[in-house]
C-alpha cells in the first residue's frame, strides 16, 4: 500500500476543522497537538505493520478517540465549544456529537468557517494567507517562510498573531451572519492572493508553486461546492485558477526557472484543467454583475483557448484589459493592457501604451515594467535601449527566479548585438 | 545466519522535531516503508516487530516497587523492535545503517539473539 501524495498534510486541516468543531476555536492549540499525536502514532504503528487499507479513516479514528479521551477528562475544567457545551456533558450525546464532528459534510462546513475566521478583516492580508495556509493546509512555518522567502521566525510571528486573533473570536465564523458578503470577498482575495504565491511566486522549487496553486484550488472549491458560497464571482475566480494552472507545467521547467507565456509548448498545458476552466467560466456568467475575476477569467480563458502566440485574440483581450481597467484600474493592469496592444498592432504601439501609463510612479519597483519596455524595444531592434532596460528590470527582480529570467534577457540581448 | 534484534531508540524532543509538519511526518514515513521493503525484499525480515507505548510501569527490586512512565531517566526510549536475519552481527549493522531513524537523530541498538544450538 502506498501512501497517497500529501496525506498527511491533508488530513491535517480537515482534522484540525473536526476537531475543532468539538473543542471550539479557542483551543486550537489542542487541535493541532491531538493531529499531531495522531501523525506520531501512525508513524509508528505503521512502519512496522504497514500502512491501512484507508490511512485517512485510521487517522481519523485515532483523532476521535483522543478527542473522547480528552473531552471526559477535562470537560468540569476546560470549556470546549460553547454551541456544544450541553451535547458534551452527557455520556449520551458526547459519542454522537464527536462522530457528527467526523462526518464528511460538517468537515468540510467547518473547514469553510475556518477559513471565513482566517480572512478576519482585524488581520493584515499576509496574516491571512499564512494561517490558511498553516491551520487549512497543514503548512509548518518554516515551509511557509521558504515559499514566501522570509524567516522561519517572521512567519512564526505572523502565524502566532493569526491564532491569537482566531482564539479570541471564541468560535468559528457563522455563515448566516451579516458580515458574510463581505467576509466572503476577503476569502476570495485571500484565495487569489495564495494562488498567485504560486503562480508568479518567489521559491525557486516547482513543485513548492504548485502545490501552492493546487491548495488554492483545493480551497477554492470547496466553496464551489456550497451553494451559500458558490456565487459567480466565486465560481469565476474558481474559472482563473483552472485556467491559470493549466498553463503551469509549460510555465515552469524543472528547476523552477521561468518560461513566459508567448515562449511556453502549449502542447504541455493540461487540456484537463483548461476543460473544466472554461466550464466554471460558463457557470459563473449566470449573475448580473461582471467582477474583476470574471474578466480575467475571461482574458485567462483567450489564450488557453488560442493555439499559438499568432492565433491569438489580441483584439478581444485588449478589449477585455479595457473593461478590466473600468473595474479593477491599476498599473499592473494597465502594463499588461499595452503588453497586448503591442501585440496586436506592434512594438512602437506597444511602447507608446506603455509610456501612456498614468501612475507609472506606482510602478517604479516592478521589474516587469522596464522588462516590458525592453522587450518592444528589442524588437524595434533598439538592442542598446533594450539591455539597459532589461538591466534595470535585473536590478529590480525580487527573487532568483525572476532575477535568472532577467539576466538570460540581458545576455540575449548582448548576443543578438553581436549577430547583427 | 543468525538472528539479531533493532532495538529503535529515540528521544522525545527528537521523535517531535521529525513530526514538526506533516510533511515532514510524510517523508518520514515513506523512509521508513522504503527501508523496511528493502529488508524484506532482500529476505532479512524475520519479524516487523511492534511498536511500544512510551509509557508504562518499572517494577525494580527486591521492594518489588513501581514506578511509572515515562521513564525519564532514560534519554532514548525504545520505540520499537524488529527481528532480522543477517550472516553475521557485521551485516546487522551494515543493513541497520539504512534505518530512517538514524536521520532523525534517534538510534538503533543491535543485539544477536542468543543462538540456542551452542
Amino acid at each position: 500500500m502506498e501512501l497517497s501524495e500529501h496525506l498527511f498534510r491533508r488530513e491535517s486541516g480537515r482534522l484540525v476543522a473536526a476537531l475543532t468543531r468539538i473543542f471550539g476555536v479557542h483551543n486550537l492549540a489542542l487541535a493541532e497537538d491531538v493531529v499531531q499525536d495522531a501523525f506520531c502514532r501512525a508513524l509508528e504503528v505503521w512502519k512496522v505493520r504497514g500502512i491501512p487499507d484507508n490511512p485517512g479513516a485510521w487517522l481519523m479514528a485515532v483523532a476521535k478517540h483522543r478527542a473522547l479521551d480528552i473531552v471526559r477528562r477535562e470537560r468540569t475544567a476546560r470549556t470546549f465549544a460553547p454551541e456544544l457545551t450541553r451535547v458534551l456533558e452527557s455520556e449520551w450525546t458526547l459519542a454522537p456529537a464527536v462522530e457528527e464532528a467526523f462526518a464528511g459534510s460538517t468537515i468540510r462546513d467547518e473547514q469553510l468557517r475556518m477559513m471565513f475566521s482566517c480572512c478576519d478583516r482585524r488581520l493584515p492580508e499576509e496574516v491571512q494567507v499564512a494561517l490558511v495556509l498553516n491551520v487549512l493546509c497543514g503548512f509548518a512555518a518554516p515551509e511557509i517562510a521558504a515559499a514566501f522567502l522570509t524567516t522561519r521566525a517572521a512567519m512564526e510571528k505572523r502565524i502566532s498573531r493569526g491564532k491569537k486573533t482566531l482564539a479570541e473570536s471564541k468560535r468559528l465564523f457563522d455563515l448566516a451572519d451579516a458580515e458574510f458578503p463581505a467576509r466572503l470577498s476577503a476569502v476570495r482575495r485571500a484565495l487569489y492572493l495564495l494562488f498567485n504565491e504560486g503562480y508568479h511566486g518567489a521559491s525557486a522549487e516547482a513543485a513548492v508553486r504548485t502545490e501552492l496553486c493546487a491548495e488554492a484550488i483545493r480551497l477554492t472549491m470547496l466553496l464551489v461546492e456550497v451553494a451559500q458560497t458558490a456565487s459567480p464571482e466565486t465560481l469565476a475566480l474558481a474559472a482563473l485558477m483552472h485556467l491559470h494552472a493549466a498553463k503551469l507545467p509549460a510555465r515552469l521547467d524543472a528547476a523552477g526557472d521561468l518560461n513566459p507565456l508567448l515562449e511556453q509548448d502549449r502542447s504541455r498545458w493540461d487540456a484537463g484543467l483548461v476543460q473544466e476552466g472554461l466550464q466554471l467560466l460558463d457557470r459563473s456568467a449566470s449573475g448580473d454583475e461582471i467582477s474583476a475575476f470574471h474578466v480575467e477569467a475571461a482574458i485567462a480563458a483567450a489564450h488557453a483557448t488560442a493555439h499559438s502566440v499568432e492565433e491569438t485574440h489580441w483584439d478581444a483581450i485588449v478589449g477585455l484589459y479595457d473593461r478590466l481597467m473600468t473595474i479593477a484600474p491599476s498599473p499592473i493592469v494597465a502594463l499588461n493592457r499595452a503588453i497586448a496592444v503591442g501585440q496586436r498592432d506592434g512594438p512602437e504601439e506597444g511602447l507608446e501604451s506603455l509610456h501612456a501609463i498614468a501612475d507609472t510612479d506606482r510602478l517604479g519597483h516592478y521589474p516587469f515594467y522596464p522588462a516590458a519596455i525592453a522587450e518592444f524595444e528589442r524588437r524595434r531592434g533598439n538592442l542598446d535601449e533594450a539591455r539597459e532596460h532589461f538591466s534595470t528590470a535585473v536590478r529590480l527582480a525580487r527573487s532568483p527566479v525572476e532575477r535568472r529570467y532577467l539576466e538570460a534577457r540581458v545576455r540575449e540581448c548582448g548576443a543578438e548585438r553581436i549577430r547583427t | 545466519m543468525g538472528q539479531f534484534l533493532y532495538l529503535y531508540r529515540m528521544t522525545d524532543a527528537a521523535r517531535q522535531e521529525n513530526m514538526g509538519s506533516p510533511e515532514r511526518a510524510q517523508q518520514s514515513m515513506q523512509r521508513w516503508m522504503a527501508w523496511m521493503n528493502e529488508l524484506d525484499k532482500k529476505g532479512h525480515l524475520k519479524d516487523r516487530g511492534q511498536p511500544l507505548e512510551r509509557t508504562g510501569k518499572v517494577v525494580r527490586g527486591q521492594q518489588k516497587t513501581v514506578t511509572d512512565g515515562p521513564f525519564t531517566e532514560t534519554k532514548d526510549l525504545v520505540g520499537g523492535f524488529t527481528l532480522v536475519e543477517a550472516r553475521d552481527i557485521d551485516q546487522a549493522v551494515e543493513l541497520s545503517r539504512g534505518c530512517p531513524i538514524l536521520e532523525g537523530g534517534g538510534s538503533v541498538e543491535v543485539r544477536p539473539v542468543m543462538k540456542m544450538d551452542m
